[in-house]
């Protein structure tokens, strides 16, 4: 495009994507420099549903910031209340009983699958392809009515707590849990048959938003993002937590970095949730799900702490500093929506406005995720 | 193992202290301390690594040098306490000259310590924390920039993700990255000139 660049006849114009835009998934602002189709310059426009969760953090106790983490990422609450409660326990040197850690695990890996159905159907949504979307939410509703009889919300999940669980599951539970494995078993090869199989969808995803490995190490991006690109970087493999060191899975890898190879990491992961699920339920442990003696008010000793999980959209990090009092001192969230939009300005420029919307899909982008 | 390597290459800056912290309790590997100026060039040497950058995120440390001061104060006046306490005993029970003598050394030092002076400036501590893809190995690097000139350069020129969490940190305590392309509120209101997260912002 230089050449044109060079040209002074050369015009660009500047378009306007939000943030109010069915594409951006929530109300988040692209602006575009435009050269007729091709994009030249994308600069996302954060911070319209900016909330400062990190000064709360400040202004309340330990216990009392448990439901504002489950309203960053709001697709993969159980994942955010996770890291937060293993950063607390971690400072305060509290530890959870196994049974407790198999229900997290159970529980968060149910939430992925929600997180990446309703993912899958709104992309291809965004794509034109409507009919996946209603597949997708019939699918997600089991689990989500499933999650509802154990943490008491559908969405914004509070169920964890320093020490373990609000409460133990029902004896429906496991049944319930093991009819979703099931479901979701037999349907997968009718999403791959309607989704990954349809030559539209490939044709505007294969090759469509090249992200190098290199990119994703100098933007941090995490996730299928950074796995879409050859990396096989997982925090549960990575740096192990809770109980997954005793649970057989693999971690989807693909090399192309195109859309495509992003949508089949997701997929893909959903079949590993699955396993692990299922594994889970059988090592499961009896016993009870809170430990004994967890001090009512929590005041971590003082220094600071960092703890990472695997959220459905990336690593997922608490900064923990604390003074020794019963708020935390300073509450960082690293969260992965923020590092992974960061490389959309790189990444889109000389894309067309068309594919660069499918790509921006492929990221999986929850803004309140970007603007905490 | 990427830490010894790490730690060595880190080591090699002038400001730089390395420190191995317990990745069990702590939740990262390497604790790095190095001056305001020479953050670029740990960066550069994490990069040349092949590490990947988390986040970067200040911590105000509003009251710090007071708290310090008085903790000092405090621990002076007990130790001058004590050691009238074992003047008096000795000086009843033998009654020496040289007993009695030697006490008002540490009152001084105390005094000097606690009102004297002014404390020293408050700083904000900006970190940076970097992980690596293949290998475990999180290191987190440390700087305190004072209060009244919070500058420090930008390491966005090395990892361009570090753009954004910086002019981040910049709507949120005000810091000053010198060379950063664009300091706009990036979360903030576009119009905003308050500073969050600094202790003493009040809405």
């Amino acid at each position: 495009m230089s050449e044109w660049a060079a040209d002074p006849s050369y015009e660009t114009f500047v378009l306007n994507m939000g943030p109010q835009h069915p594409a951006t998934h929530g109300a988040l602002r692209v602006k575009l420099r435009m050269d007729g189709e091709y994009i030249v310059e994308a600069e996302p426009v954060l911070g319209y549903i900016h909330r400062m969760h990190e000064k709360m953090g400040e202004n309340r106790t330990y216990l009392q910031f448990m439901p504002n983490t489950g309203r960053l990422d709001y697709l993969s609450a159980l994942s955010y209340n996770h890291g937060y409660v293993s950063a607390v326990e971690r400072a305060a040197g509290i530890t959870v009983p196994e049974r407790a850690e198999y229900l997290r695990v159970i529980t968060v890996e149910l939430n992925r699958i929600s997180s990446h159905l309703l993912w899958v159907g709104a992309f291809v949504l965004d794509l034109g392809g409507f009919t996946p979307l209603l597949y997708a939410m019939d699918d997600r509703e089991q689990i989500l009515d499933l999650l509802e009889r154990v943490t008491g919300s559908r969405l914004t999940y509070c169920y964890f707590r320093f020490g373990g669980l609000y409460n133990d599951v029902d004896d429906d539970f496991e049944a319930g849990a093991r009819a979703i494995v099931k479901r979701m078993r037999d349907k997968l090869p009718m999403y791959h048959n309607l989704i990954s199989k349809n030559i539209i969808l490939r044709q505007r995803l294969e090759g469509v938003g090249p992200i190098t490995g290199e990119m994703c190490r100098k933007y941090g991006a995490t996730g299928p993002v950074a796995r879409g690109s050859g990396i096989p970087y997982d925090v549960r493999r990575h740096e192990p937590y809770s109980v997954y060191p005793e649970l057989d899975f693999d971690i989807p890898v693909y090399e192309q970095g195109d859309s495509m190879a992003r949508y089949l990491v997701r997929m893909d992961e959903i079949e590993q949730s699955l396993r692990i699920i299922e594994q889970g339920l059988d090592k499961m442990p009896d016993g009870p799900v809170m430990a004994e003696k967890v001090p009512k008010i929590i005041k971590p000793p003082k220094g600071d702490y960092y703890f990472a999980v695997e959220a459905a959209r990336g690593s997922f990090g608490v900064r923990l500093v604390s003074d020794g009092t019963n708020t935390p001192y300073r509450l960082k969230l690293r969260s992965p929506c923020f590092s992974n939009v960061s490389l959309f300005g790189e990444a889109a420029r000389g894309m067309l406005l068309a594919d660069a919307v499918a790509m921006f899909g492929s990221l999986d982008l929850v803004i309140p995720d970007i603007d905490r | 193992m990427k830490t010894n390597a790490v730690e060595k290459a880190l080591g090699a800056l002038g400001s730089a202290q390395v420190a191995v912290s317990d990745h069990a309790t702590r939740g990262f590997h390497l604790n790095v301390t190095v001056n305001p100026e020479e953050v670029v060039r740990a960066a550069e040497v994490l990069d040349a690594e092949g590490f990947f950058i988390e986040a970067v995120t200040g911590v105000d440390w509003l009251g710090e040098q007071e708290a310090l001061a008085k903790e000092a104060a405090k621990k002076a006046a007990a130790a001058q306490k004590a050691a009238e306490a074992a003047a008096a005993e000795t000086a009843e029970q033998g009654g020496g000259e040289e007993g009695a003598a030697s006490p008002p050394e540490p009152a001084d030092e105390a005094e000097a310590a606690g009102q004297g002076q002014e404390p020293a400036e408050d700083s904000f501590e900006v970190v940076y924390d970097f992980n690596h893809f293949q290998q475990l190995c999180r290191v987190t690097v440390r700087t305190r920039v004072p209060r009244s000139n919070p500058e420090l350069p930008t390491i966005s020129t090395v990892y361009p993700g570090a753009d954004w969490h910086e002019r981040e940190a910049h709507d949120f305590f005000g810091l000053i990255f010198t060379g950063h392309p664009d300091l706009s509120p990036l979360l903030l209101p576009e119009d905003a000139d308050f500073h969050p997260l600094r202790k003493d912002y009040k809405p």
